[in-house]
This record gives structure tokens, C-alpha cells and sequence, in this order.
């Protein structure tokens, strides 16, 4: 897998840096606008994550790819790496309304409904690995 | 990076025109409180055609810029906030819940003056 681009997120420049790089892969790509919003949205909550709770790491963009009956489906694969403190609670952050900073609390769980995989790999003290993955063109997805 | 905030008889008018970082969010935030006490503006219309995402940040800060004005004594109208951005905001969970919205800066303004002239 080539990697399409690697953003730094230490300060808010950062974060318009990487949503830049993801709303370029994803119009290249061939995601529609709402996508892009959604994708651009996704990358945004993440690298604020970084920045907010880790003070620095870095966004991952990669152009994924998998079989499908209609042919090949692209993808873009979102992953927010970062050495910081670590997730104490993955559940609690997940809830909906939760937040332990002065944003919205809608980060995490939104992040999820935007996009159609996610995970989150957490260790205290190591880091936090975030991948969300965006299909073009898939319909009737449960979000 | 300063957004331009425009006098138009006792109304404000802003379009946000770049991209918007955490950092110029908040400073508009306070340029537009100082803006609204120095001028004794009744009505705001802030513009959003030419932005095409709002993630929890920047939805807060307008949120609360709107909470703000009113405050103040000022009613905020958000016009133009494109399909893609209000169907990701609804799919984040985000409601800006008390704001007025209109669909462009035509109806935006004739819904202040409805309000504020009768």
C-alpha cells in the first residue's frame, strides 16, 4: 500500500493541513461533495484529538482499495497516530455527549458515523492509532 | 488571518470566505462582540456559503457567537450553510439548537428586518 500523504499535527495548523490533504485525496478519489464534507469533517475531529490530548502525531491518508460484484471499490483510509497518554476509558469516549475538553462532545462518535469503518487501538502511556476508512459508492450502509 | 466584518445601515454583515482555523474562529468571536458594542448593531447575518466544513469546533464557536450576540442585545442569522455541510453536521449529531438560519443573504437580511422593524 503507498501512502498518499502524511500530515504532522502539532499545532491548529495542523489540523487545516491534514482536512486540506483529505479534501484533495478524496475529490481526486471521486467522492461526492457531501463525502468530501464528511471525510474533511472526520480528519478534522481527529487531528484536533491529536493536537487537544496528545499535543502532537500525525494523519495518515491512504488510497485503499477492494473487490466488489460491481468491480473494484476505492477507498479512503484515514489513520490518526499519535504517542500521547492513551484512551483510559474507548466506551465512555464513544458516548455520545461525553467530552473532556470544551468542544461539543460530539468528536469521537461522530467521526464514527461519518465514516463507514473505525477503530481505535489505545494502550496508557504508548498511544493512540484511530482508523476510520470512507467507500465511494457504498449504498445503504448502516450508520 | 482577520475576517472582514461589513457596516450595512444597523446591520453587520460577514461572509466567511477561508478556511477556518481554530485560531481565526475565535478571533472573529471577539471582533464581532467589540464590532456589535462598538457600533450598536441590532442584527448580524453571518454568511457561510463559501465554507464547506464545519466540524464540533468551529459549530461550537458559532453556537456560541450567536448565544453571544444575543447577549448583547444582537440577533444572528446564519445564511447558506451548503447541503453537504448541514447533512454532516446532522450526521454528527450536531443541532445548533436556537440559531436562525436562512437559505442566502437575501432572506437572511429580510428575516432580521422582519423581526427588528416588524
Amino acid at each position: 500500500m503507498d501512502i498518499q500523504s502524511c500530515v504532522e499535527v502539532k499545532n491548529e495548523w495542523g489540523i487545516v493541513a491534514a482536512r486540506q490533504a483529505g479534501r484533495d485525496l478524496s475529490r481526486q478519489i471521486g467522492f461526492g461533495s457531501v463525502d468530501q464534507a464528511r471525510i474533511t469533517t472526520a480528519i478534522s475531529e481527529l487531528a484536533r484529538n491529536i493536537y487537544l490530548y496528545a499535543k502532537r502525531g500525525e494523519i495518515r491518508l491512504e488510497l485503499v482499495e477492494k473487490p466488489s460484484k460491481l468491480g473494484i471499490i476505492k477507498g479512503i483510509r484515514v489513520i490518526a497516530k499519535d504517542d500521547g497518554p492513551g484512551i483510559q476509558d474507548i466506551r465512555q469516549v464513544m458516548v455520545d455527549g461525553f467530552t473532556t475538553s470544551s468542544g461539543l462532545g460530539a468528536g469521537l462518535p461522530g467521526v464514527k458515523r461519518l465514516m463507514d469503518e473505525f477503530t481505535i487501538d489505545s494502550e496508557i502511556g504508548v498511544g493512540t492509532t484511530i482508523t476510520a476508512t470512507k467507500w465511494a459508492q457504498v449504498r445503504g450502509h448502516v450508520r | 488571518m482577520r475576517i472582514p466584518i461589513l457596516k450595512l445601515n444597523q446591520y453587520l454583515l460577514i461572509s466567511i470566505q477561508i478556511e477556518l482555523d481554530d485560531q481565526t474562529a475565535l478571533q472573529f468571536q471577539e471582533d464581532l462582540l467589540e464590532k456589535i458594542h462598538e457600533e450598536g448593531s441590532k442584527g448580524v447575518v453571518i454568511d457561510l456559503t463559501s465554507v464547506d466544513m464545519i466540524d464540533s469546533f468551529i459549530a461550537k464557536v458559532l453556537g456560541d457567537v450567536v448565544d453571544m450576540s444575543n447577549l448583547m442585545g444582537a440577533r444572528v442569522v446564519l445564511t447558506g450553510i451548503r447541503p453537504a455541510v448541514a447533512i454532516t453536521l446532522i450526521d454528527m449529531g450536531i443541532k445548533l439548537e436556537g440559531v436562525s438560519t436562512a437559505l442566502d443573504l437575501e432572506q437572511g437580511l429580510a428575516s432580521l428586518q422582519q423581526e427588528l422593524e416588524g
